[in-house]
């Protein structure tokens, strides 16, 4: 049986079914409890688990996000919300100096197996300084697991997996996307990392992005279709680890590849799956991988501009076009 | 000013001068092995067998060993760069501090983690943090998971306490604050220690901290119990350590202890120390902990001066021979810089496994 439901209430799922599973599973950030979360996840998580596992915080992510890899260290399992991922750049040195390093530095003695979650990317108008894309900062770092869900089945199965690593996971959710509904089953399931998906299959161009960008891709598959561009659009889930198999074997029957990816270009995870694409289909290419990502620049608050800045639908079309020299 | 030892450890109220021998002897001892430790340390380092950073605890070893005995064995502690000692006193054994520092397989992180970075976990000890004031929350989640675990996964009341360790340097961090705060809101049971020697690295504390005279008040900002302690004096920090630990394991309160301290050596081992006196630095030594508290033990308990001799000799001899088994430890293999990044394989990833001062 499956049910229709939003991506928010697919998270709440995940979180909720795991901390009834396992007791040292909890939920800590700002306005998770009393305030029934600032987007609503956790709504009635407090009601039904009490204030000792759904905790309020004050605003202070360098000292809730470094309470988590202590409560780590002695054995417990956190899911920190961050409220924004572009909050979450004042508790850096938490979560890339010690969460992800924490098991390498004391040899093997301490794993910190913390889910870091919350919105990424441009919520839309909200300025330069709250609208962060992290893939490309964070994913850099060895050490930790980076998960980008694109709907609510995915949002569920993924975040349980997210839950249960021992590792620390970034999740990387988005605002535009947790009124999005989908068809989420009523039984348990969990989706593995470093598995990619096919959201759309098509033997002229491959299309690779991660979360929300999918659905500009999506949209920018249908256009190409109704010119005669079939393209398979690949949903990574999971930054790290990356299934670039999946990428490759795709590429190897389409020999062209565009990747889609929200956060600036320069030193980016779009240039990664391009090197790595570049690498392992050298000879099955017939054209240098093309990417769109964000513009250069900062976000601007401007509607017309932020559209502008931001991988769109007009940019893919335009990038398969160019790839597969239909310009 | 501190006062001396024995003036105030012979005073009836001292809790340290109620203990028994064995145990006040076992405190000199861990004294002794830190500091010899220590001079050994900084050999190795000028003769190029220890890289990196090397900060040393001489001095300060007071402060570790007094706090340390305050606690059960199950209560976690966690620290900053300067920890050999802190790992000692918990009761790590030299060879695995020496060999981490050493950079072999036999180390207590197993060459990864280095002379900033020393975990045990089996003795509750938590690292071992290199940068400045970052435990401090990383300590708040230590004292959240004790607590979490005694009242929500076993039903019962908070029984342990944790220490975090800092030092001056980091009352100036954001990150200090804001644990402070978290602990002081969500009622965690942690002490936070600040071994106050008078500098973080050429910054002389009032240059650099507000309220450098009294830092007490850093805990009356967060409604917390205070204490300044004399660290030089062994049983100073002890009797008024204990009281406080058992607060804050009874009430599962946060407190703030300043431990004022003194480190002979360095910043570390690059440090020509310019900004202090050679005045400054012999009136410290004349306090040395080691000799004061060795005195009491005299003075007071019996301790001969034949006994304090063959204790220098044991200690000199467990360090002579944890750094001849550091020696024989072997480098890591070239393999081990994929094993320990992730618990699980996949890519280049190997897993990971404890260091080997776990094996049966």
């Amino acid at each position: 049986m499956t049910r229709t439901i939003e991506f928010r209430d697919a998270l709440r799922e995940a979180m909720s079914e795991e901390m009834r599973r396992d007791e040292r599973v909890f939920l800590m950030g700002e306005e998770v409890a009393e305030y029934q979360g600032a987007y609503k996840v956790s709504r009635g998580m407090l009601d039904e688990f009490g204030p000792q596992r759904v905790i309020d915080t004050p605003i202070s992510e360098t000292g809730f996000a470094g309470l988590s890899v202590g409560a780590a260290m002695a054995g417990l399992r956190p899911i920190i919300e961050f409220m924004s991922w572009s909050f979450s750049l004042v508790a850096a040195d938490q979560i890339l100096n010690n969460a992800p390093k924490m098991l390498y530095m004391s040899g093997g003695q301490f794993p910190t197996p913390i889910v870091f979650r919350g919105n990424n990317g441009a919520g839309g108008q909200l300025g330069s300084t709250h609208s962060w894309c992290v893939e490309s900062l964070y994913a850099n770092v060895p050490g930790l697991k980076m998960a980008v869900p694109f709907d609510a089945y995915d949002a569920k199965g993924l975040l349980k997996t997210a839950i249960r690593d021992d590792n620390p996971v970034f999740f990387l959710e988005s605002e535009r996307l947790l009124g999005v509904k989908g068809e989420v089953p009523e039984d348990e399931y969990l989706i593995p990392f470093g598995e990619a998906t096919t959201r759309r299959h098509g033997g002229d161009c491959t299309i690779v992005s991660f979360g929300r960008p999918l659905y500009f891709c999506l949209e920018a598959a249908g256009a190409l279709a109704d010119e005669g561009i079939e393209c398979d659009v690949i949903d990574g889930r999971t930054i790290r680890p990356l299934d670039i198999d999946t990428i490759a074997e795709s590429v190897r029957r389409t020999n062209y590849c565009v990747v889609v990816d929200q956060s600036w270009p320069f030193a980016s995870v779009g240039a990664e799956v391009a090197a790595q694409v570049g690498e392992v289909c050298f000879d099955d290419l017939d054209n240098h991988v093309f990417r769109v990502h964000s513009d250069n620049v900062p976000a601007p608050y401007a509607y017309n501009l932020e559209q502008e800045m931001l991988p769109n639908a007009r940019k893919i079309v335009e990038a398969v076009r160019a790839v597969t020299y239909n310009a | 000013m501190p006062t001396m030892a024995t003036d105030r450890a012979t005073q009836p109220t001292s809790l340290a001068a109620k203990l028994p021998d064995e145990t006040l002897r076992k405190w000199l001892r861990d004294m002794l092995l830190i500091r010899e430790f220590e001079v050994r340390s900084m050999q190795a380092y000028q003769n190029k067998k220890i890289g990196g950073f090397l900060h040393v605890y001489i001095g300060q070893e007071a402060v570790a060993v007094g706090t340390i005995a305050a606690l059960n064995d199950d209560d976690p502690i966690i620290t900053a760069y300067r920890d050999h000692g802190h790992a000692l006193a918990r009761g790590t054994e030299a060879r695995y501090c020496m060999a981490e520092m050493m950079g072999r397989v036999g180390g207590c992180a197993k060459g990864k983690g280095g002379s900033m970075h020393m975990f045990d976990r089996k003795r509750k000890m938590y690292g071992g943090h290199g940068i400045v004031g970052a435990q401090c929350p990383v300590g708040t989640g230590l004292a959240f998971a004790t607590k979490y675990e005694d009242e929500v996964l076993n039903g019962g009341r908070s029984s342990r306490v944790t220490l975090c360790f800092l030092g001056d340097g980091a009352l100036n961090q954001g990150a200090f604050h804001e644990a402070m705060n978290l602990a002081g809101v969500l009622d965690l049971p942690i002490i936070f220690i600040c071994e106050n020697n008078g500098y973080s690295m050429g910054t002389a504390i009032a240059r650099g901290t507000t309220m450098a005279e009294d830092l007490t008040a850093k805990a009356l900002a967060y409604g917390f119990e205070s204490a300044s302690l004399d660290g030089m004096d062994l049983m100073a920090v002890y009797d008024g350590m204990k009281p406080i630990v058992e607060q804050c394991r009874e009430t599962s309160r946060p407190a703030f202890v300043e431990i004022r301290t003194y480190r002979f050596k360095g910043h570390s081992m690059s440090d020509p120390r310019k900004y202090r006196t050679k005045d400054e630095e012999q009136r410290y030594e004349a306090m040395d902990p080691i000799d004061r508290f060795s005195k009491y033990l005299r003075d007071e308990r019996g301790f001969t001066l034949e006994a304090n001799e063959a204790m220098i000799k044991d200690v000199r001899k467990e360090i002579r021979e944890a750094i001849k088994w550091a020696e024989a430890s072997p480098v890591p293999a070239l393999d081990d810089l994929y094993t320990d990044v992730y618990t699980d394989s996949w890519g280049i990833y190997r897993g990971t496994k404890p260091p080997p001062m776990y094996d049966p």
